[in-house]
């Protein structure tokens, strides 16, 4: 594999707009549009704040509706904001000519959920589609065609129509293609979205290469959790037009503030419990027969593996039953949650809160399981076997 | 049939395929240009010109839906300037060619319109522009279907061309009004409509085969 000649960093930083490892930038921005016929106009976004530092991976998540496909097509120009500033290395996209921008996209590469080849050329021929248009020689055209294909392996499909290619090598075509004129970072625009798991993965992964062999710095978007986990860096969580959350993707995975961060990281991660369970969970302490207090720990980074539960029920006295739990990685740390029952007595609940918060775990009250009258009066267990961790 | 009549069938199958030919590629040559326009031009669009395109569609709806004998009799003065006479094989291509066009520009207009909006995104994505997005994307992407429009197109002309011989156009239609009805031969009747469907069989079948060779969107092989 051939590194593709990369553009060197200026020395001269000094007539950057701001922080120089900021390589993509959004400043107060908002997109509103205006509906034909003075229907009312439409906020698409609104107060964005973003910043993608160079050679970093940063994912932005949302519903569909909440504006990632408007964000994402701002760092390129397809879509102008409205307020606000887009500045990508030291050109501000958002102020551009339409030729300008032309010149200035040369630099920003771009994948789509639908791949986006053009089906009357080859795999090669869609590769060197914007090297034409940015008006290289026959000759360098080759080479470089050459060069992405083995990149993004595919050298052998060279001469295959898309049509006679699967999704994932129809969207390796497509990374081939917006790695073509060397650009300083790339938009991943849903890419994997159109994709099966086993492919998402191995798309992923080729992302994640190119990140860090080439240190291309990556702005995708994506309504999975799973894709943010597997590459991303930081990530920045969109509902409704708004930025909800943003930061480092272990820190905001693992101690998210936002309500919708929450609902992302349920329906992902086995945070939820059984049903069964869930049914009988009422809010707040409430002590009584057969009632059982439930605490989640959350494991982070080295504590992922320790045995904690021994030494709760061994140190401290508090016997814990599981209810649900699982150990997984993200961003590359080891990250866990524990659902577990205590007895439902202030005292017992407080010092076991502590006990466990001393040894650096994340403690939170999820509320009193009434067990009276459940078949299993002993210590509950997980009545389904993927809940056990 | 005797030598006479047929070296006279033979001479019109030839005057009509020049019909044909000069009108559809006179037709193409200003079709085309007129049809990727119309469909690139709408508001909001690659070459956004709203105003001109509605002026553009207007002359187009309005000469696509005065019938073609009317429209040949109609642009005689407009014939005569071109072609010095209003009577004859060159006579005839005149109408002819303003029929084809927009014709030509509708079928063509929806082709490219049936292109992927995606695809444009991406273009525009790597930095083509609107020029490089209709002559690298638009236009391949909506070969086959232009080719089976202009095939459409040739069809329609070889009908019109007949039609042509009722007003003193050269070419099969007029043998076959002048020899076949005129002159009540009926085998020369036969003999005019045997070569216009033949003609028509092989213009279809070509057209057919080459944008089926073009379409990359099926699996082949």
């Amino acid at each position: 594999m051939t590194a593709p000649v990369r553009v060197p960093v200026p020395a001269d930083l000094s007539g950057r707009l701001d922080d120089p490892d900021a390589l993509v930038r959004l400043e107060g921005v908002a997109k509103t549009y205006t509906a034909r016929r003075g229907a009312g106009a439409v906020t698409a976004l609104e107060d964005i704040d973003l910043s993608v530092p160079r050679g970093r991976v940063l994912g932005v998540i949302g519903r569909s509706g909440a504006g990632k496909s408007t964000l994402i097509r701002l760092v390129n120009g397809l879509e102008r904001p409205s307020r606000g500033r887009v500045i990508v290395d030291r050109a501000e996209i958002s102020s551009l000519s339409e030729s300008a921008l032309r010149r200035e996209r040369r630099g920003i590469g771009m994948i789509f959920q639908h791949f986006n080849l053009l089906s009357a050329r080859t795999a090669a021929g869609n590769v060197a589609l914007p090297l034409e248009v940015a008006g290289y020689d026959k000759a360098v055209i080759g080479k470089r065609v050459a060069e992405l294909l083995d990149l993004v392996g595919l050298g052998p499909q060279a001469n295959r129509y898309p049509a006679e290619l699967s999704g994932g090598q129809k969207q390796r075509v497509g990374i081939a293609r917006a790695l073509a004129t060397n650009p300083k970072v790339l938009l991943s625009d849903e890419a994997t979205s159109a994709l099966d798991p086993e492919t998402t993965r191995s798309i992923l992964d080729l992302l994640g290469r190119i990140n860090r062999e080439l240190g291309l710095t990556i702005l995708l978007i994506t309504h999975e959790m799973a894709v943010i986990r597997a590459i991303a860096h930081e990530v920045a969580v969109l509902d409704g037009g708004r930025i909800a959350e943003k930061g480092d993707v272990f820190e905001v995975f693992t101690r998210p503030k936002a309500p919708i961060t929450r609902t992302f990281l349920d329906e992902e991660t086995g945070r939820t419990l059984p049903p069964a369970l869930a049914a009988r969970l009422t809010p707040g302490l409430a002590a009584g027969e057969g009632k059982q207090a439930v605490l989640r720990i959350t494991f982070r980074g080295p504590h992922a593996t320790d045995p904690v539960l021994a030494q709760l029920t061994r140190d401290a006295g508090i016997p814990a039953g599981i209810l649900s739990g699982t150990v997984d990685e993200i961003a590359g740390r080891p990250f866990g949650t524990l659902v577990v029952a205590i007895a439902a007595d202030p005292g017992t609940v407080e010092r076991a809160e502590a006990f466990l918060t001393a040894r650096g775990l994340d403690v939170e009250r999820l509320g009193t399981l009434d067990l009276a009258g459940w078949q299993q009066t002993a210590a509950p267990r997980a009545t389904d076997p993927r809940h056990v961790a | 049939m005797s030598p006479e009549l047929l070296r006279l069938l033979v001479q019109a199958t030839l005057d009509t395929l020049q019909m044909v030919a000069v009108a559809a590629s006179l037709g193409t040559l200003v079709g085309l240009p007129l049809g990727v326009f119309l469909a690139t031009s709408g508001r909001g669009e690659l070459l956004a010109a709203p105003w001109l395109n509605r002026v553009l569609g207007l002359v187009v709806n309005a000469t696509r839906s005065t019938p073609f004998i009317i429209l040949v009799v109609a642009i005689i003065p407009f014939t005569r300037l071109i072609a010095g006479t209003s009577i004859g094989t060159n006579a005839a291509t005149v109408p002819l060619t303003i029929a084809a066009i927009p014709f030509i520009a509708r079928l063509v207009e929806g082709a490219v319109r049936e292109v992927d909006g995606g695809l444009v995104e991406a273009a525009r994505a790597f930095g083509a522009s609107p020029l490089q997005i209709v002559l690298k994307v638009l236009i391949p992407e909506a070969l086959p279907g232009i080719v089976l429009g202009l095939t459409l197109a040739v069809v329609s002309l070889i009908g019109f061309s007949a039609m042509v011989g009722a007003v003193g156009g050269g070419g099969l239609g007029d043998l076959g009004i002048r020899y076949g009805y005129q002159r009540f031969m009926p085998e020369m009747m036969l003999a005019v409509v045997v070569v216009l469907i033949v003609l028509v069989q092989l213009v279809q079948t070509l057209g057919d085969r080459l944008a089926r060779r073009m379409n990359k969107r099926l699996r082949h092989g």
